[in-house]
């Protein structure tokens, strides 16, 4: 059975079909990359499950129990983690407090969740600046916090939005190096939104490509780059190949 | 805390004990009324500086605790420390009447502050019509005797009222000290910093605001309840004024929004340089209504300009002590 499974997810803004019947699965401890062209509804469909919008249509459930229309904090506490696209942190506070924060999701005492807010920094590379207040962060380390900062509140499911974006090809290997690990190690299952082709082609086993809010194509990764329907989309239907 | 701020707490904390020895009741009366807005300032900042919710109407606590205390003593002598937790009760009522409307429908930032003045302004001029406690000509209660202390009925020498309020404004402190600690100081100040983060994370934002506003009205209600023995008379058109709410504000923001000294460091400061001005300008015969509120505007400007963070953060640098928040 599939940790999440979308069914025939709809939502519409004002009018504007943003998600149109979309479904997808993401299988326990898979890495899962939806991918589309900008304005696909791909950040609609992540927002939905992170429980910022309840659907309009269609349903999501996470290990077998519907959370559409719950609470970002309760889907938070089912195990789902998630990053923002543009990234949040919490400017005034030091690396380690924006941590300690995710933390206190499964530690009892404060105490406790510092010592797993460390762990965490260490092992996306931020542990020599915790005490750094966010504020100073470059946009690199900026995305690591986010991840950082989701990763404390130990999800089963991560869902990341552009974690890759703005990175240098060598920040970026690295980046994916720590997911891969995640992945293989902890058991974490992935669903990624990404641009930056080089990171979906290392980490993903599947992808689904979304176009004008509906899915046109999915697969392993070698077959959905030559499909015809998703060149169309990206590059214009002249384009020769 | 490093060595060097408990060293200096603690000449603080004894220089604020052996006061009394050494002051005259003028001395007395302006470090009370410094300590009055410390601890006042203090749970401003428990909703503001902590949680980042913006109230402009604590005036609203400060009336209706002192309002309770000093109706329940005026009419069947029932002392303070009896009416201290209907005083409770009540602001911890109204706090989160404001808290359910406004976080339960989205009401944020500005429009929040908005609700908060005008839950205080209906309830002063609510009060104007309440004769049974004296309307808008006011409530009194039986003035102190200054010679001998009466604990149960709070009645006593300035002295024990400038104790009382050394140890609310120290127990302010050390309760905000332990939240800011603790897992409430971490999510309120992740809620002040980005609501929609925090909730990401797992926060339920709606419960911890409530929270927040309610520990605010509750501690508000303590320092109505001290002012209504201390100064023996109230009117609804002065303690639930929004002026009264502003003063209360000046002081957390000039020290420094959401720090544990901002709210004593600038209820001092304001305080000293009111009083000051005001010998000041009788020193030269000068009597122009309206000083006291102009100086407050320059201070808040120069102190805006210069020190955006207010005085402690970079006074904390200065005497070497490390980040105090």
């Amino acid at each position: 059975m599939a940790l999440l499974e979308i069914s025939s997810l709809s939502k519409s803004f004002r009018g504007l079909r943003a998600v149109a019947n979309a479904s997808l699965e993401v299988p326990e401890h898979g890495i899962v990359a939806l991918i589309g062209p900008n304005g696909a509804g791909k950040t609609t469909i992540f927002n939905i499950a992170a429980g910022v919008y309840a659907p309009d249509g269609g349903e999501i459930r996470f290990a077998g129990r519907r959370i559409d229309g719950l609470r970002p904090d309760q889907i938070c506490a089912a195990g789902i983690g998630r990053t923002f696209q543009i990234v949040k942190p919490f400017a005034g506070l030091s690396v380690l407090d924006n941590v300690i924060v995710g933390a206190l999701q499964r530690c009892r005492t404060v105490s406790d969740a510092r010592a797993l807010a460390a762990r965490v920094l260490d092992q996306l590379g931020l542990g020599g600046k915790r005490d750094l207040p966010a504020s100073s962060l470059t946009l690199p380390d900026r995305k690591r916090l986010e991840v950082a900062r989701a990763l404390a509140t130990r999800p089963q499911l991560l869902l990341l939005d552009e974690v890759m974006a703005g990175l240098r090809p060598t920040e970026c290997d690295q980046m994916v190096e720590v997911f891969r690990e995640l992945n293989s190690r902890d058991g974490l299952t992935i669903l990624l939104i990404e641009h930056v082709m080089r990171a979906v082609m290392a980490l993903a086993r599947q992808i689904v490509v979304l176009h004008h809010g509906e899915i046109i194509a999915r697969g392993a990764p070698a077959e959905v780059v030559r499909n015809s329907a998703v060149l169309e989309c990206y590059l214009g239907e002249d384009a020769e190949v | 805390m490093n060595r060097r701020a408990q060293t200096l707490l603690a000449l603080l904390a004894l220089a604020l004990l052996v006061l009394p020895a050494f002051a005259s009741n003028y001395v007395m009366s302006v470090a009370t009324l410094i300590l009055f807005f410390a601890f006042t300032g203090q749970a401003w900042n428990v909703m503001m500086g902590f949680a980042g919710q913006l109230s402009l109407g604590h005036s609203l606590y400060v009336g209706v605790g002192a309002y309770t205390a000093a109706g329940l003593f005026f009419h069947y002598g029932l002392g303070p420390w009896a009416g201290l937790w209907l005083a409770i009760l009540l602001c911890v009522l109204l706090g989160a009447a404001i808290g359910f409307l406004a976080f339960r429908f989205g009401i944020s930032g500005v429009y929040f502050a908005l609700l908060t003045i005008a839950f205080a302004e209906f309830t002063r001029i609510g009060f104007d019509h309440i004769d049974w406690l004296g309307g808008p000509g006011g409530l009194f209660i039986k003035v102190a005797q200054r010679d001998q202390i009466d604990l149960l009925n709070f009645r006593g020498p300035p002295a024990m009222y400038y104790y009382a309020m050394l140890a609310l404004a120290a127990g302010a402190l050390a309760l905000c000290a332990w939240l800011l600690r603790s897992r409430a100081g971490y999510y309120w100040q992740a809620i002040r910093e980005d609501e929609e983060a925090a909730q990401a994370l797992g926060i339920n934002t709606f419960r911890w605001k409530m929270l927040a506003v309610i520990l605010s009205a509750a501690m508000t209600a303590v320092s109505g309840v001290f002012f209504a023995f201390y100064y023996n008379n109230l009117f609804p058109e002065q303690i639930f004024h929004i002026s009264r709410s502003i003063e209360i504000i000046l002081g957390p923001i000039i020290g420094g929004i959401g720090t544990l000294f901002g709210p004593i460091l600038g209820a001092a400061v304001l305080t000293l340089l009111a009083d000051g001005i005001t010998e000041l300008m009788s020193a030269f015969g000068i009597e122009i209504p309206g000083v006291k509120q102009v100086f407050y505007g320059i201070v808040l400007l120069v102190v805006i300009m210069f020190l955006p963070n207010g005085i402690w953060p970079t006074l904390a640098r200065r005497l070497g002590i490390a980040r105090q928040r």
